[in-house]
């Protein structure tokens, strides 16, 4: 690395958040992120501990989620729902990228 | 200063009622949404839709909005001489203000004043080739980044912020540049930049994750045969030895020599068999072939003849 440039972190499981900080980065109050939990969009560390912990790559999902919530004013059951299909949608890209790399010539038709 | 005409952004006629207003803003927001939508340029589409509505859902704002007049969009104009002591917080230049700061800015700089608040988060596509993303690269980001002048009123500065991608990224990933953002105001925590990576198609390998894909062509006698050809890999060319017998679609695992991963390991490197044939056979080779087809008693189309009709 060239001095001067700064190193990002990564935001996924190898780095942890405390539900503060989930909140503060997000935008989402605690009790939305609690709620959230409850729906299972977002799975702590350990879901039986008194202080919930939760992995960098929620950061991403709760930002999104924040943002729905205020540029449609969703409540949290619709976000819930919204953030469910989103993933699904996410995770059918992945395997549809999969598929693509997969076809000889990345699926160029001759 | 640039006009922008908030009105037809939205799609609503100048004397559109509130909950006409909230209905256009819906629809269109439900239509470009950049968490929702694959529509082109979705996001831009997006940011002026919210920006119009952030002025006319609000009463004041929008009063103060149509006593702009209405201008041609994109055209330079300067408030009416009464506008900035009526609705204006503080003196200040329109020379080298954009009309949505403007109005962000609107009876907001008094509790900035005091409360705490933090600075905006930023969501930065970052494009990096697939060596780029292989060794780890370092990126210059150009921003634009709303700050608070002394008197409260938000400007934009043009900002560099020098990051290095460490090795292990991938398209979908995203990293964190703490601090990075909009400034907070009276202490509130500086915001952060979000790298959104992509990386650029690659002529040969495929990215699906850490994994690599990629055509292997064999010649047919290579495949017959078996043979040891050279496959190309991110660090570098390797040897694949190929067994005789191989057929057109069997793949080959290079285990770890795909991209490596953030923490420990590397993805897969899968080479794809593909059987080629010269675009022009020669005399000599055309002879050949026409020898072997005599000699053969390879059958290609058995399996076909056989269960077609099952």
């Amino acid at each position: 690395m060239t001095k001067g440039f700064i190193e990002p972190g990564w935001l996924d499981q190898h780095q942890q958040l405390s539900l503060a900080e989930l909140a503060e980065l997000s935008g989402l109050s605690e009790v939305e992120i609690h709620e959230l939990t409850e729906y299972g969009v977002f799975v702590p560390e350990d879901p039986e501990s008194r202080s919930l912990v939760y992995g960098a790559h929620c950061i991403t999902i709760a930002r999104t989620a924040s943002r729905l919530r205020s540029d449609f004013e969703l409540d949290t059951a619709g976000l819930a729902v919204t953030l469910t299909l989103l993933d699904r949608v996410r995770d059918l890209e992945a395997r549809i990228r999969e598929l693509e790399a997969l076809l000889p010539g990345g699926g160029t038709v001759i | 200063m640039k006009y922008k005409d908030y009105y037809d952004a939205l799609g609503v006629k100048r004397d559109a009622s509130d909950a006409e207003i909230k209905a256009a803003y819906r629809k269109l927001a439900r239509k470009f949404h950049p968490d929702v939508s694959k529509e082109k340029d979705a996001e831009a589409h997006f940011k002026e839709i919210a920006e119009a509505y952030q002025t006319l859902k609000d009463k004041e704002k929008r009063a103060a909005y149509d006593q702009l007049g209405q201008q041609q969009p994109g055209q330079d104009f300067r408030p009416p001489p009464d506008w900035q002591q009526r609705y204006g917080d503080t003196h200040f230049s329109f020379e080298d203000i954009d009309l949505a700061d403007l109005f962000a800015g609107m009876h907001g700089a008094g509790h900035r004043r005091s409360m705490r608040v933090a600075g905006e988060d930023y969501d930065v596509p970052v494009e990096i080739t697939l060596q780029q993303a292989f060794h780890g690269t370092d990126v210059a980001l150009n921003l634009s980044i709303p700050e608070f002048d002394a008197s409260g009123r938000m400007r934009r500065v043009p900002h560099t912020v020098k990051a290095h991608i460490p090795k292990g990224a991938t398209t979908g990933q995203r990293l964190r540049v703490p601090g990075k953002g909009g400034k907070g105001l009276n202490g509130g925590r500086d915001g952060d930049l979000y790298l959104d990576i992509t990386l650029q198609p690659h002529p040969v390998f495929r990215v699906s994750g850490h994994d690599l894909y990629m055509d292997l062509p064999l010649a047919p006698w290579e495949a017959v045969l078996g043979a040891s050809v050279e496959v190309p890999t991110p660090a570098g060319a390797v040897r694949l030895k190929v067994p005789p017998g191989t057929r057109a679609g069997q793949q080959f695992r290079l285990s770890g020599k795909g991209l490596p991963k953030p923490h420990d390991g590397a993805g897969n490197l899968i080479a794809m068999v593909q059987i080629a044939v010269p675009d022009h056979a020669s005399d000599k080779e055309q002879a050949l072939y026409r020898q072997l087809a005599e000699a053969a008693v390879f059958d290609a189309r058995k399996r076909l003849r056989e269960e077609a009709g099952k």
